[in-house]
């Protein structure tokens, strides 16, 4: 069957895990692994059969075979790629909080993304829980959503480090515009316990309908929906309703592709910018075909 | 001989923030900060107790925001610095700039012992933009001293003022004080601070030790009013430093009647060292988990001390509150299998 070729700039630990899942992927082929050092990462991609290149964004642009091109790099460099891949054509995947095109979420506003060239994945700690907060407002409507998201140290890169409140920024965006909150709040906390903790996540909402029921149910359908490409999402604590308050916490526990499984969290980004491509492949090969 | 001077930094209006579920109002926010400042202590703490931007669900909300608090403190505060507590993944440099607008003149920059690279571009914010900055390692007893060296050289690297070391659990004894101290004097050039909480009865023997070994700086709060069974006593510690023989700059007399006609009125419950809070010192637990692990054991109904136990095994760090539920929900399902 034929497959839509995929295009990978920045081959650290995100980009290389995202190499080892396009390679298992019905509809996405990889192409090339693009950085501008020699690392272990093109040695890897090299290593494998795949065309690599030092010319970074240039030479996944230059391309023809490329369709879609996954971004891996830094906000800053995003900034800088995105207009050179919007005129080659090219339809992006934005792994960096630079958010050019519009916040993604597959479970939740996918369907309603069609014509866009260029997904923005938000955050890890918002493709974790904005599911919930927007199943939750969905039935009850949230009027202040706030999640706590907490990472194992190991698995949080010098990049979240660096800037980590643009993480919680971002999120925060993310789930007021796609979670549906009226107002919203994220926190972030690295828990350095050895062996590594996996990734849980915290949301909790004041809703206007605190209707168990429907709480209840419409909480685990978007778990099923998460699951579906996320195989390691979990519900810790299923919804306890206090008042108008209901809590939820789940856990990430990553797939393991490249990356240790305690890191639910770069799992989690990467398993849903996969969902996403494979959505644009697929409709690509109908054109197509 | 000149006596060594010791900073005294007040604390009641952020860690104290815990003990009254962040209720703190203008009117009492100026009577402690301008009789703080009156007294003579050189830095005033005000914050949620989680620091700036720390009013959530999570960590239980702020009955009047802390923008205001700080605006009202301004007032009053003439020779101390007005202080902000920031923890990186909770406030965030546009919070930090609010604090300034509002009259904070330092930020005291806090993280988990091993997490300090979090915070370098909050520091270096704070500096360029003229603030006094602290680098803050908070459940210091959790890593060893040389881990603490490295993490507190990343702070120096970024311009940090001094290095506050936190016994967030109160979980140390004197000679872990000691070990931790002395290798920061030994590595470091800038100034030492010592944050403890009263949870094994230690908290005065330990900012002892912690001067001794060299540190510079160190966290009180009035009637020790703080998380868990609360901070090293204010007026005890300058009592207890001026018969050692140091130099605080604070008015004995006047810092007790601060304690004891502004603060003590307004204290909701006494801050004594009862079982949970001595749970947290000895299984090593943040002490502001406290209050929100009463309330979870109500809810789910359970032992207080069991909840504090598996936080405690499962190496919980600052911030966690949310886990609190996580581990009462677990308990609870156990108790009905």
């Amino acid at each position: 069957m034929e497959k839509i070729k995929v295009g990978i700039i920045g081959p650290g630990n995100i980009g290389s895990d995202l190499m080892y899942k396009v390679m298992k992927s019905k509809h996405l082929q990889m192409h090339m692994m693009a950085g501008i050092v020699e690392s272990e990462g093109i040695k890897r991609a090299a290593g494998l059969g795949f065309k690599t290149s030092l010319n970074g964004v240039d030479a996944v642009a230059a391309d023809p075979d490329i369709k879609i091109v996954f971004d891996a790099t830094s906000a800053k460099a995003h900034l800088h790629n995105a207009p050179i891949l919007k005129a080659a054509g090219k339809i992006v995947m934005d792994m960096t909080p630079a958010a050019v095109g519009p916040y993604v979420v597959p479970c939740v506003n996918l369907d309603h993304l069609a014509h866009v060239d260029n997904f923005n994945m938000v955050t890890c700690g918002g493709q974790a829980t904005i599911p919930i907060a927007y199943a939750i407002d969905k039935v009850a409507d949230s009027s202040y959503t706030e999640i706590v998201a907490c990472l194992s140290s190991k698995s949080a890169g010098p990049g979240t480090r660096a800037n980590i409140d643009e993480f919680t920024e971002t999120t925060r965006k993310a789930l007021e515009i796609v979670g549906g909150a009226d107002k919203a709040k994220a926190i972030i906390v690295l828990n350095p316990a050895d062996p590594p903790l996996m990734m849980t996540n915290t949301i909790y909402s004041i809703v206007k309908n605190p209707d168990e029921k429907k709480i209840m149910e419409s909480v685990y359908e978007y778990v099923e929906k998460v699951q579906a490409y996320v195989p390691g999402y979990k519900l810790r604590v299923p919804p306890v309703i206090d008042g108008n308050k209901v809590t939820v916490i789940v856990q990430v526990e990553g797939a393991g592709d490249f990356l240790p499984k305690y890191s639910g969290n770069l799992d989690i980004i990467n398993q849903a910018a996969t969902a996403v491509a494979e959505k644009v492949a697929e409709n690509l090969l109908s054109k197509e075909g | 001989m000149e006596k060594r001077k010791i900073k005294i930094v007040d604390t009641t209006l952020r860690d104290g923030s815990h003990a009254v579920s962040h209720s703190f109002t203008v009117e009492q926010a100026t009577a402690i900060a301008g009789g703080l400042d009156k007294v003579g202590v050189s830095l005033i703490e005000l914050s949620h107790g989680d620091g700036i931007a720390g009013s959530s669900i999570n960590y239980g909300m702020s009955k009047v925001p802390e923008m205001e608090l700080l605006r009202a403190a301004s007032k009053v505060v003439k020779n101390a610095k007005l202080t902000v507590l920031l923890l990186p993944g909770i406030g965030t440099i546009e919070d930090l700039q609010q604090a300034k607008d509002n009259g904070a003149q330092a930020v005291r920059v806090a993280t988990h012992v091993t997490e300090a690279d979090i915070a370098i571009q909050h520091i270096k914010y704070a500096k360029s933009i003229g603030m006094m900055a602290v680098g803050f390692l908070m459940m210091s007893h959790m890593a060893s001293p040389e881990k603490i060296v490295e993490q507190a050289k990343i702070f120096v690297d970024c311009g940090a003022d001094y290095i506050n070391l936190a016994d967030s659990a109160g979980h140390m004894v004197p000679d872990d004080v000691r070990a931790r101290i002395s290798a920061l004097k030994n590595s470091i050039e800038i100034p030492i601070g010592f944050h403890s909480h009263n949870n094994l009865g230690l908290s005065v023997a330990n900012s002892i030790a912690a001067v001794e070994e060299g540190a510079s700086y160190v966290d009180v709060t009035c009637r020790g009013l703080g998380a868990g069974a609360g901070n090293t006593q204010n007026e005890v510690l300058c009592a207890v430093l001026d018969r050692l023989g140091y130099d605080t700059g604070v008015d004995l007399y006047g810092i007790m009647d601060v304690a004891e006609e502004i603060v003590e009125p307004i204290m909701q419950r006494p801050q004594i060292v009862n079982t949970a809070s001595l749970m947290l010192g000895y299984a090593g637990v943040y002490s502001s988990f406290l209050l929100h692990t009463y309330r979870a054991a109500e809810k789910f109904h359970l032992n207080p001390r069991d909840i504090l136990v598996e936080l405690g095994r499962r190496g919980m760090v600052g911030g966690q509150e949310d886990m609190i539920i996580d581990v009462a929900f677990e308990l609870s399902q156990q108790k009905t299998r």
